[in-house]
């Protein structure tokens, strides 16, 4: 009976981003003021993040296990070669062009940092020892720091975030985690120092939006002003005066949440979020019940890390956490971010349905 | 990994999730209306539509006043940051002072508006607002032309920089010429576009045009003879009143000194007076008429009566009443002609003061004539009871009260009416509706009679010879008034006046010709005013296509004014 090979998929996973999928499309209309020629943009991103996501979930995870630190290098001399060659686009170097495919290395290390870190702990006993935190925590921040210097804040944290919450699930010790957090609280100041001058802005201007409403604090104020005249029910499809009129600005990218907000109010948001709970469940869930110690650490990274993605959108743009050039997971426009995502989907499908029955039968 | 880590992480992001939800409920539901109006706020706009203008016709259609499209160019100050070199150009399109602008923006940058410049044509607003500049704005009003120029300035008067009616008819008819601005509610993007017509609130009614009584080139063949009067006697001023005296619709109005009122910058004290119904003067003998006539009517005097005017003068009280000349014995008839001061003198006095003041009262003087002009005088007609003999005797040859030009020709219209006073109008009626109005002062028999004395007032004999106009019979009478001033009466400052009617066979249009003040070539009536009248009215019955009624003169009168001039 076996014959035809068996598309390997979770289709509980499938079931909730074909849900979000549909909010993407309407919100792409929306963005857009009606425009369709967006809509198909959107809908093509979408057939071909399926289609690459659909591939990687046939790949079995050994095989994902033994790519793993060839992707890291891989990825680690594009982001060299980035910051030598890369285009420059909006005052940051993030690009890399090669032929007609124009693509941002950063994005691709969002998967390779996990992947790596969770490689270099499969084979070791866990809770890992001090020198192994020590390599791990280096194998993170080489990339992280190449990243920053382009300069996206962003990005870097969010690629330092999925390979320090590998570490996290692979048991570090409290008192260390508790060390850490004290030493980074000290060396903020440090930091500050480092930040671009538009980074600092966007920190300063998030404490105090109103302190320059036409400058900086713009956006914050613009969205909040989106989203509150939602209301219970919104504005209706396409009568977001705020999003239609072009006072919100990155109303397509990273404000697209406040246009949503707007246009469908508060029940259109609590659907989003029932939907983003959905994949994040189920994606917790394939963690949780991963075979081997490399399936754990990557899907739980991948999941927190979706996680962190809506949880720093949606707190920028209802202004709860300062700006920083995050979008809205799989509802903003952007072929690569939304590849990426799809990949990780991808991983987390093979994870999941290369899983072996045995002990099922064994008992 | 840890069973505990686990639930750690999947309390976190349970936690997270609930922070967003708040802040949903917080933004959407909490503070909804107050975000609600502050988005309201900072793209919707009530804005004004402004409404056209009403045209002024005159009675052929001719246009007086008419609104046209122009651009006033505005800045949002705190928007508006043009380089030097930008400035500069804006300045020189719009004749500006580029210092003085750059200075100006700076005192008005926390302003959200400021006028550049207003009315410019569409084409320079084009041009300017081509230039690009952020927070450079054009707003579209309506800029008033009168096409008559200085020959209707007074009359039409005008419109102030926002187009509402300041002055004249203009004002009079304000409420129907400036018809109701519409509103709508408007959608602004950041980038100052219009987007969306979200909702029209008011549709901007235009206003009526109207059509009023004046002719245009009455008014200009008025103006032009006025102003040869004024420069031939050097006067200082000078009005000319003509109406239909039968429908009571002024048909030209002139004042001089006038300036163009397409010039705001001109508008200025005297020149915007419409003398005809702002200022007054005594009437002096063009009162007399109205004096034989009470008498006529109240039966004390018959036209051919004898009046003995000898020696030239006589004494009321301790005032002297003095004739031009000794003209002996005259009939009520050549005390009109000749305009005997003692002959009048003896006819007033023979009339209770009650009885003389009702027929002045009844005739309109000493009240405004309702017409509404603004600024409107009334005239000075002191209560009978207040009257002596010596006051009686010179009201009754026109010294001790006051009337403007218009009242003067109203009253004259008794003439075209077979006695009775009309309604002064601005606007063309029909002749049923204007003769309802009439208010009935002498008996068309008397009126008969007193406008057979005017007719011998322009004849071979009378003061007026001059008057006369080719082709046509004319009736009027001259007056030649010393003016008043602190104490008495000058020696030699006079007004020179004329009123008359033509054609004395059917009359029908009243002009009066008021002469301030002339200076060189004679001061009487007769001399100054008269053949202004003769010029004025002879276009007028022409262009009112009026038979003549003595075509037998047309030749003999040609060659004669030929001869005088």
């Amino acid at each position: 009976m076996n014959r035809l090979p068996r598309i390997r998929a979770d289709w509980l996973l499938a079931l909730g981003l074909l849900l979000l999928c549909s909010i993407s499309l309407l919100a792409a209309l929306s963005a857009s003021g009606g425009d369709m020629a967006q809509l198909q943009a959107q809908g093509n991103r979408w057939l071909i993040a399926v289609l690459v996501m659909v591939a990687v979930a046939q790949l079995p995870p050994t095989l994902l296990l033994r790519w793993s630190p060839y992707l890291y290098l891989a990825g680690l001399l594009l982001l060299i070669a980035v910051a030598v060659v890369g285009d420059v686009g909006k005052g940051a170097q993030r690009w890399l062009q090669v032929g007609p495919i124009r693509f941002q290395p950063s994005e691709l290390m969002k998967l390779a940092v996990p992947m790596t870190i969770a490689w270099y702990f499969a084979e070791r006993q866990l809770p890992p020892r001090l020198h192994e935190l020590l390599v791990a925590t280096l194998m993170i921040l080489l990339p992280a720091g190449l990243i920053f210097r382009q300069p996206d804040l962003g990005t870097a944290l969010l690629v330092s975030a999925s390979g320090f919450i590998v570490i996290f699930l692979a048991g570090i010790r409290w008192r260390w985690i508790i060390s850490t957090a004290v030493l980074a609280a000290a060396a903020a100041p440090l930091a500050w120092q480092r930040l671009h001058d538009y980074q600092r802005q966007r920190v300063l201007t998030f404490l105090s939006p109103e302190s320059d409403p036409l400058g900086t604090g713009y956006h914050i104020i613009q969205s909040n002003i989106a989203i509150g005249s939602g209301g219970l029910f919104g504005k209706g499809f396409l009568n977001g005066t705020q999003s239609q009129l072009e006072f919100l600005p990155e109303s397509a990218t990273d404000f697209i949440f406040a246009v949503l907000a707007e246009e469908y109010g508060f029940i259109g948001i609590l659907l989003l979020l029932a939907t983003y709970s959905i994949i994040v469940s189920r994606s917790f869930f394939i963690s949780a019940t991963a075979q081997s110690t490399y399936g754990r650490l990557l899907c739980g990274s991948l999941t927190l890390t979706f996680v962190i993605y809506i949880l720093v959108n949606i707190g920028m743009v209802s202004g709860l956490l300062p700006v920083v050039g995050v979008p809205l997971p799989l509802i903003s426009y952007g072929g690569t971010s939304m590849m990426t995502l799809m990949i990780g989907f991808g991983l987390l499908m093979s994870i999941q349905s290369h899983r072996q029955m045995f002990y099922g039968e064994s008992q | 990994m840890s069973g505990v880590r686990h639930w750690l992480v999947v309390a976190m992001a349970v936690t997270a999730a609930t922070i967003l939800l708040w802040r949903a409920v917080q933004l959407q539901i909490i503070e909804n209306y107050f975000l609600q109006d502050q988005g309201a706020a900072r793209h919707v706009r009530d804005v004004t539509i402004n409404a056209h203008r009403g045209m002024l016709l005159d009675r052929r259609g001719e246009v007086l006043a008419v609104s046209t499209p122009v651009d006033s160019v505005w800045v949002n100050p705190s928007e508006f940051s043009p380089n030097a070199a930008e400035l500069q150009q804006l300045a020189g399109l719009l004749g500006l002072n580029s210092a003085a602008l750059d200075r100006t923006l700076d005192a008005r940058s926390q302003r959200k508006f400021l006028y550049l410049k207003r009315g410019v044509s569409p084409e320079l607003g084009a041009q300017v607002k081509g230039m690009g500049l952020d927070g450079l704005y054009l707003e579209r009003e309506y800029r008033r032309y009168y096409p008559a120029g200085e020959s209707a300035g007074q009359v039409l008067g005008f419109t102030d920089v926002d187009d509402v009616g300041r002055e004249g008819l203009e004002l009079l008819f304000e409420q129907r010429l400036a018809g109701s601005p519409g509103a709508k509610r408007m959608i602004r993007d950041l980038q100052g576009r219009w987007v969306e017509n979200v909702e029209s609130i008011r549709v901007p009614h235009p206003g009526e045009t109207l059509t009023l009584s004046l002719d245009k080139q009455l008014q200009y063949l008025a103006y032009r003879e006025l102003k040869r009067a004024v420069t031939e006697h050097q006067a200082s001023a000078a009005t000319a009143v003509l109406l239909d005296g039968r429908s009571g619709e002024v048909l030209a109005m002139v004042n001089l000194p006038v300036l163009n009122p397409n010039n705001s910058s001109e508008r200025r004290g005297s020149a915007l007076r419409n003398r005809a119904v702002t200022d007054l003067f005594e009437p002096g003998s063009t009162m007399k008429p109205f004096t034989v006539a009470a008498a006529l009517d109240q039966g004390l005097y018959r036209v051919d009566d004898i009046i003995e005017t000898s020696p030239g003068w006589t004494r009321i009280g301790r005032y002297t009443i003095r004739d031009v000349h000794d003209y002996g014995r005259l009939t009520v008839a050549g005390v009109v002609q000749k305009s005997s001061n003692v002959g009048t003198t003896q006819i007033g006095l023979a009339l209770k003061r009650e009885v003389l003041w009702s027929y002045l009262d009844n005739l309109g003087f000493g009240m405004n004539t309702q017409s509404g002009f603004p600024g409107e005088g009334e005239g000075l007609l002191q209560p009978a009871g207040a009257w002596g003999p010596v006051e009686q005797a010179t009201i009754s040859y026109g010294y001790g009260l006051s009337a403007t030009a218009l009242q003067l020709a109203r009253a004259y219209s008794v003439f075209a009416t077979g006695g009775s006073l009309p309604e002064i109008s601005f606007e063309p009626r029909p002749q049923w509706q204007a003769e309802r109005a009439w208010h009935p002062v002498f008996p068309a028999k008397v009126t008969r009679e007193v406008a057979a004395m005017l007719e011998l007032v322009v004849g071979q004999e009378g003061t007026a010879k001059r008057a006369q106009v080719p082709g046509y019979r004319v009736l009027g009478k001259t007056g030649t008034v010393h003016k008043s001033e602190e104490g008495g009466y000058s020696a030699d400052r006079y007004l020179s006046l004329f009123v008359g009617l033509a054609p004395a066979s059917a009359p029908r249009l009243v002009l009066a010709v008021v002469v301030d003040e002339p200076k060189k070539d004679g001061h009487y009536g007769g001399a100054v005013a008269a053949p202004v009248f003769s010029r004025v009215m002879g276009g007028a019955l022409r262009l009112m296509n009026i038979p003549p009624d003595r075509p037998e003169t047309f030749r003999a009168l040609n060659s004669l004014q030929g001869d005088s001039a």
